[in-house]
């Protein structure tokens, strides 16, 4: 019992570690959040950018989480471009998650009925006021669920920044096994926190459903 | 980055395949061990289970690695690296594939089952010749599609000092002093091997689209 005893004698790191994980994980999946719909606006318009934010989205689809993060922390300095680990974390999950954002409602805009488009320019709207008023909206209540599974990957991958030193939960779990020695009992802890966050994203989207049937978007 | 920057990028890559690769051949049988063990609703053993797939789940691989890795020896086990990262990645990945198979048995139609019994097959038989080779079909492009999420995630296993494909830059960058080439290096090797594997669930897919269920 003692070895939880200690735990709880160091609360204080492990809540920092929360508490930074959480404002990471809010925070990157608020930006990317946006991101991704930027780019899927992006990707209504043909040009020839178009086709480099695709190769760039298939990239970052192929590519590890990690990988980024160590082009952003150890590769960018040797382009004269220093970031200490916190941001550099919180830039690479916005630009990784901006493209699974964006390839998610990529891939519903290709069923949505183009009908609803013609109809929107029939009563003239224009092209960006389409895409906000009618287009967006309906993929995002059409993607919940896999828009759930994106922020339980990027939650997820928060964990990553303990290898590029940023202090986040996993971070606070190793510093405070390898001080006191408890190495299961702090992870437990922490396992158990991950898994509290998961719950609660997944109630928040079972809610979210809720609307969406309410609008008459799908049958629950 | 010269030659043998390279082999070692190789060696790194194929420490990476071979450490997921067996996750992936354990987790997919597992997977399906524990789909059938949900099917067949034994009490006390299925919520279990389903507190299993919800913890893995939503349990980082990062964290699991440590946890494995470093709490073992307090219950007086003994886990190398290897073992411990395979162990990591075999818990994560049998739970996803777990949720794969369980769609597949869920959807799988009545019918069949009747058609076959009044045929004269035992239970046993059935599941055998006509619905698991069925399932493989159907589940198939999500299985591979997991395959590919863990890849993305093996870097996980270098939090315990193995040099798997992303750590080895690190060892490079020692020597060279110039941290770009293996990065990018590595992720080629990434693109590479995650490029395959969606060409795979590409050609699965279609092979599932074409059984008609």
């Amino acid at each position: 019992m003692s070895e939880w005893a200690i735990v709880w004698e160091a609360r204080g790191a492990i809540l920092d570690g929360f508490y930074n994980t959480l404002i990471l994980f809010g925070l990157s999946v608020t930006l990317a959040f946006v991101l991704g719909c930027a780019f899927a606006y992006w990707l209504e318009t043909r040009n020839p950018a178009t086709l480099a934010l695709r190769g760039f989205i298939n990239c970052m689809r192929m590519l590890p989480f990690l990988i980024l993060a160590y082009l952003l922390y150890y590769g960018l300095p040797s382009l004269g471009l220093r970031l200490n680990a916190w941001t550099a974390g919180l830039i690479a999950l916005v630009v990784y998650y901006g493209a699974y954002f964006g390839e998610v409602l990529r891939g519903a805009r290709l069923v949505l009925p183009e009908g609803q488009v013609e109809a929107a320019k029939a009563h003239g709207f224009t092209g960006f006021k389409v895409f906000r008023r009618i287009v967006l909206p309906q993929l995002i209540i059409k993607t919940r669920p896999l828009m759930g599974n994106l922020l339980i990957l990027c939650l997820k991958d928060t964990a990553f920044l303990t290898i590029i030193t940023v202090q986040e939960l996993t971070a606070a779990a190793n510093s405070v096994q390898s001080t006191y020695f408890v190495p299961m009992e702090a992870f437990v802890v922490v396992i158990l926190l991950y898994w509290l966050i998961s719950i609660c994203l997944e109630l928040a989207l079972k809610w979210a459903g809720r609307f969406g049937a309410k609008r008459g978007f799908e049958h629950v | 980055m010269n030659g043998q920057a390279w082999l070692l990028l190789l060696d790194g890559a194929w420490t990476t395949l071979w450490i997921s690769g067996t996750a992936i051949a354990i987790g997919v049988v597992l997977g399906l061990g524990v789909a059938l063990l949900r099917m067949a609703r034994i009490p006390f053993l299925d919520q279990l289970l389903v507190v299993y797939v919800s913890l893995a789940r939503a349990t980082p691989l990062v964290t699991l690695v440590l946890f494995i890795f470093l709490s073992a020896p307090t219950l007086g086990l003994n886990l190398d690296r290897n073992t411990a990262a395979i162990l990591a990645l075999t818990l994560n990945t049998a739970a996803f594939n777990a949720e794969v198979w369980r769609a597949a048995f869920l959807s799988f139609s009545r019918e069949q089952r009747e058609a076959a019994l009044a045929c004269g097959m035992t239970d046993r038989l059935f599941f055998r010749r006509i619905m698991l080779p069925q399932m493989v079909t159907t589940s198939l492009p999500g299985l591979v599609n997991e395959m590919s999420f863990i890849i993305k995630s093996s870097p996980a296993i270098a939090v315990i000092g193995i040099v798997d494909l992303t750590r080895v830059t690190n060892r490079i960058t020692a020597v060279t002093y110039e941290p770009l080439p293996p990065i990018l290096a590595a992720g080629l090797l990434y693109m590479l091997i995650v490029g395959v594997l969606i060409k795979l669930q590409a050609i699965a897919e279609r092979k599932a689209n074409r059984l008609a269920m």
